[in-house]
């Protein structure tokens, strides 16, 4: 069954907050459903359907269903990382279009910087019993910014992509970010700039490198019995996908990324082509997880990608693919480490003009949104909604 | 230089040893590599697993490797205490490892060295095996 056009996404929200020392985890998460809820002109009552991923207090979906008063008769707490929320999405499609659910809630939360954490560069052993490739990975010292740049070197050495390129990235998400006025970084950056930061992991520099912030977002998805009730824009799903990338018992190939698996059958769903695409919200941990997903959806062809995202051809109204108007990871926020929701709500508020006026992509009738989760070096998670405005 | 002396100081975490893979660990303490090969489809993979994750055969066994491979790709991670070469060697046998290059003069890198495994001491379990420029 095609979920082309089952469900509408009616509500969005995303946390201020950067820094939340005041604010609990669970918190955060009521505070952006109550905010997605009012964007859509519905209420908890409303709510049959709940996903949350790992970064929800409790035991999967339990502690924050109890919390913010839900009654689901449909729950999902599919925890692929960062890239949960954009699969929630079209988990959320699925289960209404099965008649489990018709007003589907979903939430993100975090507040490593008020913790403190030192996310990129420490290596994390999970704890307790080792996942079986844990021995084999852990002891080496694998964190989040060294196992991204292995893959970004690689590409270096197969396709002759440059730090100029890469660093293109973070300058075009720069010049959003100048506009959001909750972005953490707002000052707009040059090539120079980002090659000329200190190298974290060869070849990423710190600009390379997203954000560590605290916030959270809100998606509510709705039947489209639903979606014609309510008085906002209406944001159709027309495709998604997801899947997960490993390292496939020792044939580790670091040029592409899951995108190339959820992007084909996403557009095929959809019944579009990258070309047809206005706008794209594309997962930022770093900037060659950007170059990646790119030519892995389509954008690009493979090993093209540096040429596609240098000369400001990334930025909104200069170039030919806008991407990230909010500024993205690199730029605004990484709430909980997790960059997917936002992925979507930039996407919405593009599809449903509402993004900043100055960063708005003309007649954005037509979105994608892409997340990662997990490391893209070793093992991810990958998903991909493509969104029309009706 | 100053980075390769410092590199000796490195403390390393001991990998946690399981049933399925104290052979492999007992090996390294010996100073050998080991890698599971599956007799039913003949590949070679990493990490070892008893089942074969390409054609799901419990027809696997334990092949001692030359120790030699190449350099698929690596990063010098400068932002360490100790800094560090994280990478992955595509082994003679067939599959690619994560590890660390280690004894070496970390600039002078490149993807598609021949590298050969040295071990490692680890605190207080299994050495870890490495490679090092061949
Ligand atoms: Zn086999």
């Amino acid at each position: 069954m095609s979920l082309k056009g089952k469900a509408y996404i009616a509500g969005i929200y995303e946390h201020p907050t950067r820094l939340a020392t005041d604010l609990s985890l669970a918190m955060i998460h009521a505070e952006v459903a109550k905010g997605a809820l009012e964007d859509a002109g519905l209420t908890n009552a409303d709510v049959d359907g709940y996903f949350c991923a790992g970064d929800a207090p409790g035991l999967g979906p339990m502690s924050m269903v109890e919390y913010m008063g839900l009654k689901p008769r449909h729950i999902d707490s599919t925890d692929i990382g960062g890239s949960s929320y954009v699969a929630h999405v079209g988990h959320a499609v699925e289960a209404i279009a099965a008649g489990k659910c018709k007003v589907a809630l979903i939430t993100l939360a975090g507040r490593p910087r008020a913790e403190g954490m030192a996310t990129g560069t420490v290596p994390r052993s999970r704890g307790g019993t080792p996942t079986p490739d844990e021995p084999f990975e852990f002891p080496y010292g694998p964190t989040v910014v060294n196992m991204y740049a292995m893959c970004a070197m690689r590409h270096m050495h197969q396709y002759g992509t440059t730090s100029e390129q890469l660093a293109w990235i973070k300058v075009a998400a720069s010049h959003h970010a100048q506009h959001n006025p909750h972005a953490l970084l707002r000052d707009v950056v040059t090539v120079e700039d980002v090659v000329g930061s200190p190298m974290i992991a060869d070849p990423l520099h710190r600009l390379d490198c997203c954000v560590i912030t605290d916030g959270g977002g809100a998606i509510v998805v709705v039947a489209p019995e639903i979606a014609k009730s309510l008085k906002r824009p209406k944001v159709k799903v027309l495709g998604a996908a997801e899947a997960l990338k490993t390292q496939m018992g020792g044939k580790v190939d670091l040029t592409y990324s899951g995108a190339a698996y959820t992007g084909p059958p996403a557009f095929a769903e959809a019944g579009v082509k990258p070309s047809d695409v206005k706008y794209v919200s594309i997962y930022d941990s770093f900037t060659i997880t950007v170059l990646m997903q790119l030519e892995d959806l389509g954008f690009a062809e493979k090993g093209k990608g540096g040429q596609l995202v240098a000369d400001g051809n990334l930025i909104s109204g200069v170039g030919k693919l806008p991407f990230n108007t909010d500024g993205g990871g690199l730029c605004s926020n990484h709430p909980g480490n997790r960059g997917g929701l936002t992925k979507v709500l930039e996407a919405v508020r593009q599809v449903r003009g509402e993004a900043h006026p100055k960063v708005q992509v003309e007649n954005c009738d037509l979105a994608l949104a892409h997340g990662t989760g997990g490391s893209l070096g070793s093992r991810h998670g990958s998903a991909t909604v493509i969104l029309e405005r009706e | 230089m100053a980075a390769q002396a410092q590199a000796k100081e490195r403390k390393l975490p001991a990998p946690a040893v399981s049933p399925e893979t104290k052979d492999y660990w007992d090996a390294a303490a010996q100073g050998r590599l080991l890698v599971r090969k599956c007799t039913a489809c003949g590949e070679a993979h990493h990490y070892p697993r008893t089942i074969c994750p390409f054609c799901f055969s419990d027809k696997t066994e334990w092949i001692t490797a030359s120790g030699k491979g190449t350099i698929y790709s690596y990063s010098v991670m400068r932002r360490a205490p100790v800094p560090y070469v994280m990478a992955y060697v595509t082994l003679a046998e067939g599959p690619s490892m994560m590890t660390n290059i280690v004894d070496c003069d970390f600039d002078r890198l490149r993807i598609g060295q021949e590298v050969t495994v040295v071990f490692k001491p680890t605190d207080g379990g299994a050495p870890l095996p490495m490679f090092t420029p061949a």
